[in-house]
């Protein structure tokens, strides 16, 4: 195994450039996955380590910076995240056990892909943008168009996560929720995740919401078809049950090692229902 | 002040704590290289050939097959059935068929990759029913490996005449031991040819047995020792003769030190399981709720080979009939071969399998009488007096009564029972609740005359420097036996318990005191040692007149007394003659002792996630005396959380005869954040013929949670499972059925 460690940001990027194979190591919590089953032997690592500003979490006037190699205990503590993007934290803290929290980044979680990426769908509903930098470039992608399907990314040979932006909604929700739904109550792989956010204007219309769910597809998905249906309707039991028929449109889950198909939709389903009747 | 009935320090625990102690991968071993297996992909094959090609340097690397095997091609246990490397025929996935030796650990592995078994594939029978249906002959005509009866009354008539009979069918599965370190060994040849094994091990004299025939070696020659290690709950009982004789084999052939250690994958889809069982359970009671009728049918998965099936099976039949009487009884329990790795050891060791049965049908006897299901076990619990269904008479020591009594205060029981009724009826509860009970029985030690024929021995020794020696092959595993069999000691002498210091568990430094297995080692060999430490203290006073105070004076006697070496008594199993049990019935005392114990387990079930929270556990267990309190309160717990990851959590996953989620990923064992509050009660009920009054802990706690995990779903949601584990996916699809 070959490491390399460069300084900076501009050492990392040129690095990054010559050696487009390199796997870039944040956190190493999913790497040591690789490592340990043989997989890294003869490949070379990219430390990130040495790119302390990345690691920034901090206000800006839109809203919060959180740079990619924030840890999971770095977002759950941090005070703006905490009042103002509460399903974040509420994820954060699902990640794994405290010790994966400790050492685990944002931008390896992203980079990582998995399907049942935990902070997904918080990052989903919140509209988050992954700021991406390489030698020559920066772009700015939507987290629910970052992924191109199970443990794949659009980022480009020489493309590093560089942070997220999340920006402020205008008027607070006035309901929110996280709900993970694991294997067990810690170091957990989602058999479904949910995240989503209500508003509700006069009579129980629906100004506006936004639902996500993790692990039920090969990337998480924003409930568009269940979301356009809710808009601008009353909330009631009616309006619910027609919303969720939509739900398969949305999503795909399937039957694998951990749960079945049928499990998945069902619990998604509930998990949807219970959120919109504020139960 | 005595030590008994004390919380002390481990022996061993500072070592632990400080990340001094080596485990075996831990130790270095000069010269050493690494060993790997080379395993079957099928689970019934010829094998045709086994190929090495080209792309390895195999020039670096030692290979042995089955023709490098210098005597018998087998791992001993009750039987040779089982080869050490398979040979012409191949009966389960990932059994072993060669070895190879490599100077690094990763090129050992990347070899591996090189080599290629060509198979003819023969018919398998890879579950119970394909094996009861000869899909495949693995064993004599029927695949049964061992079958057993036991018959007193007439059940047949008796059920005719019950007032209320059930019929249900049980099914329980494979449990990984899980223990927190995977199976290692390093072998190496001394240059007076005896074979050195050092290892993660329960029983170093299995290990001398198993390696005789191989090797063709007499007992002396043969020297094995324990590392420190990481657990084994019946896991490291008889695995490690394999691993040892690969090992051997490898080293014999290189004629260096080998390591073979396996990763937890390699681990998890090789080793031994929990034997899945099938339980058909007929029960039938008078109207007074008496238990008049029991005829129960026990099939269990022995895997490919015996191993230790019998004994297994024997356990689960005699535990059968729960800690109830009944006066008709039949219960007949066969364990049958299919083509998947060998099922073997496992806490609990087959009781577990039948008790889930015997209990959990008191929730159908309820339903069908409406009696609920507490009454029932009371008007049925064994007490003194009581005859067990092989016509036991219990004489002594049956705190079961006390243990229920416990419990149910403990819990409040009945109050909880109302409540969460009332709570289930509430539209909008976002969970339904649950409470359910158990009672179990545990026989301690070796069934019916296993004892008789152990044999065991275990020496006290004072040694020249003045200080006490404990000689016995009891394996600390994290049981906490080192500072139990000091405690013993220690009071038994009269001495503080740090004068206590246990001799290295090597086969050439101590005799052979039985297996670490059956919840044996504080009731028979502490007893032995109790023994040995009276004689012992007889012999110092015998010379000293008055026994030592100090250390100093202890010095002083010792330098007398152990002046051409340790002063040692041994002491030897003798047959208990109030007891007799007869191997071809099944009729008598089957355990010199039982241990009691009740629970209580209250927990939630989500109704948007059908995930199951266990909310308390309530047990109170009679194991006659808690020698050292804090170490049987963590085996209680310890087992009682495993027992709950049965029932709820661990789902082995098999396809084609083998294992498939063989990472601790995806099968689920429970965490530290998955433990529910739980309150321990010790019932003491001393049985005279344990060390003050002790008798066996370590299994109890496993048998008994599962059961009482569904009696509380079945509260909660309505739902009888008789099938574990419960998970939200099967709660979710039985409640869509239900609709
Ligand atoms: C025991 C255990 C439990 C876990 N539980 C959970 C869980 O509950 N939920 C969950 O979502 N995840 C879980 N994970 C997965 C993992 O911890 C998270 O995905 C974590 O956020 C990864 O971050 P890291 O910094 O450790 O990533 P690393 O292992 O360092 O990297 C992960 C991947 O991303 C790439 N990468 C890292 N940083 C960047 C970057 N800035 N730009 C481009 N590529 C990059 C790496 O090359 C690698 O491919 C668990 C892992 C373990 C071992």
């Amino acid at each position: 195994m070959k490491v390399l460690t460069p300084r900076d940001e501009r050492d990392a990027l040129r690095l990054y450039r010559r050696n487009p194979d390199a796997f870039p190591l944040a956190g190493g919590t999913d790497l040591m996955v690789l490592w340990n089953a043989g997989l890294l032997n003869k490949k070379t690592i990219l430390d990130l380590s040495g790119l302390r500003d990345w690691s920034r979490i901090r206000e800006t006037p839109k809203g919060v910076w959180i740079g990619a190699l924030a840890t999971h205990a770095e977002i759950r503590t941090h005070p703006a995240i905490r009042e103002r993007f509460p399903l974040l934290v509420d994820s954060c803290r699902t990640v794994g056990g405290r010790q994966i929290q400790n050492r685990g980044t944002l931008g390896g979680n992203i980079a990582n892909a998995s399907p049942a990426g935990d902070t997904f769908p918080a990052l989903a509903v919140y509209a988050a943008l992954v700021h991406t930098v390489s030698d020559n470039d920066r772009r700015v992608m939507p987290i629910d168009e970052i992924f191109a399907g199970v443990k794949k990314t659009h980022l480009k040979a020489g493309e590093l996560i560089e942070g997220v932006e999340l920006q402020t909604p205008p008027n607070p929700p006035s309901r929110w929720r996280f709900r993970k739904v694991g294997t067990r109550a810690a170091q957990a792989i989602s058999k479904t995740v949910f995240a989503g956010q209500l508003w509700l204007g006069k009579d129980k219309v629906v100004d506006d919401v936004k639902l996500a769910l993790g692990s039920v597809a090969p990337t998480v998905k924003r409930l568009r078809h269940v979301e356009t249906h809710l808009t601008g309707r009353a909330l009631d039991g009616k309006t619910i049950e027609s919303a969720l028929r939509l739900l398969p449109g949305d999503i795909h889950p399937i039957d694998d090692i951990r749960s079945t198909r049928e499990y998945r939709l069902q619990v998604s389903r509930n998990l949807i229902r219970s959120f919109l009747m504020g139960r | 002040m005595p030590a008994v009935g004390q919380d002390k320090l481990r022996k061993e625990g500072p070592k632990k704590l400080t990340g001094a102690a080596l485990y075996v991968d831990d130790i270095p071993v000069k010269g050493a290289w690494h060993g790997v297996t080379v395993r079957s992909t099928v689970p019934h094959a010829r094998i045709k050939d086994i190929r090495f090609l080209k792309g390895f340097p195999w020039k670096q690397a030692v290979v042995v097959t089955a023709a490098d095997i210098p005597g018998i091609n087998c791992v001993r246990l009750i039987e040779d059935d089982q080869p050490l490397l398979a040979d012409a025929i191949t009966r389960h996935v990932h059994e072993p068929v060669a070895l190879i030796a490599h100077p690094d650990r990763s090129a050992a592995y990347e070899s591996l990759k090189f080599v290629e078994i060509e198979y003819e594939a023969l018919p398998a029978a890879l579950t119970i029913e394909e094996s009861l249906r000869k899909k495949a002959i693995l064993r004599g005509s029927d695949n049964v490996f061992k079958q057993f009866r036991i018959k007193k009354g007439d059940a047949a008539k008796a059920m005719k005449k019950a007032w209320k009979t059930v019929d249900t069918v049980f099914r329980v599965p494979h449990q990984e031991q899980a223990y927190i370190e995977p199976q290692g060994m390093v072998s190496w040849f001394e240059k007076d040819g005896t074979l050195v094994l050092l290892g993660s091990l329960q029983c170093p004299y299995y290990i001398v047995k198993a390696m005789q025939p191989i090797f063709g070696l007499p007992e002396e020659k043969i020297r094995v020792v324990q590392a420190v290690t990481g657990g084994g709950f019946g896991g490291k009982e008889e695995y490690p003769n394999m691993i040892a004789g690969h090992a051997a084999l490898l080293a014999r052939k290189a004629k260096r030190p080998i390591k073979m250690i396996y990763d937890r994958h390699e681990d998890m889809a090789v080793t031994t399981k929990r034997h899945p069982a099938v339980v058909r359970h007929r029960a039938g009671i008078d109207r007074k709720g008496k238990l008049v009728a029991l005829d129960i049918d026990v099939v269990m998965d022995a895997g490919a080979y015996l191993t230790l099936s019998p004994v297994v099976l024997s356990r689960g039949v005699l535990h059968a009939s729960g800690p109830y009487t009944c006066a008709d009884v039949d219960i007949r329990a066969r364990c049958v071969a299919t083509n998947t790795p060998p099922n073997g050891a496992y806490r609990g060791f087959g009781a577990p399998q039948t008790l889930f049965a015997a209990e959990l049908q008191w929730e159908n006897l309820s339903e069908a009488s409406k009696i609920d299901s507490l009454t029932l076990r009371e008007r049925n619990l064994v007490k003194i007096g009581s005859e067990l269904s092989t016509g036991q008479i219990l004489k002594e020591s049956v705190g079961l009564k006390k243990c229920l009594e416990v419990v149910v205060k403990r819990s409040a029981y009945a109050k909880r029972r109302k409540e969460h009724a009332l709570w289930n009826k509430k539209k909008t509860a976002p969970t339904w609740r649950g409470i359910g009970l158990a009672a179990v029985h545990h026989g301690s030690g070796f069934t019916g005359n296993g004892e008789v024929f152990l044999k065991s021995r275990a020496s006290l020794s004072l040694t020249k420097r003045g200080r006490f020696r404990i000689e016995a092959a009891a394996s600390e595993i994290g049981q906490g036996s080192m500072s139990t069999l000091s405690q013993i000691v220690a009071d038994a002498l009269g001495v503080p318990y740090e004068w206590i210091d246990l001799e290295v568990n090597d086969t050439r430094r101590v005799p052979d005191s039985g297996p670490t297995v059956a919840s044996r080692t504080c009731m028979v060999v502490g007893g032995l040692l109790h023994a040995a430490a009276r004689d012992l203290k007889a012999a110092i006073l015998a010379k000293t007149k008055k026994f030592p105070k100090t250390e100093t004076e202890l010095q002083a006697a010792a330098k007398a007394l152990a002046a051409k070496g340790p002063l040692r008594f041994t002491r030897r199993f003798e047959k208990n003659t109030d007891i007799e049990f007869d191997d071809k019935t099944y009729r008598g005392d089957a355990y010199g002792s039982y241990g009691y114990a009740a629970l209580a387990v209250d927990l939630e079930v989500d109704r948007t996630t059908y995930e199951v929270s266990v909310k308390k556990v309530w047990t109170a267990q009679d194991i006659g005396k808690a020698i050292n309190p804090k170490i049987v309160e963590g085996q209680i717990m310890g087992g009682t959380l495993q027992a709950l990851g049965w029932a709820l959590l661990e789902k082995p996953v098999y396809k084609n005869g083998a294992m498939i989620n063989n990472q601790l990923t995806n099968y689920i064992i429970p965490t530290a954040m998955d433990a529910p509050a739980m309150d321990v009660v010790l019932v003491e009920e001393p049985y005279s013929r344990g060390p003050f009054g002790a008798k066996g802990v370590g299994e109890m706690p496993m048998d008994i949670p599962a059961p009482a995990v569904c009696a509380a779903i079945r509260q909660a949601t309505g739902l009888l499972f008789p099938e574990i584990p419960v998970t939200p996916e099967s709660i979710a699809e039985a409640l869509r059925r239900k609709k």
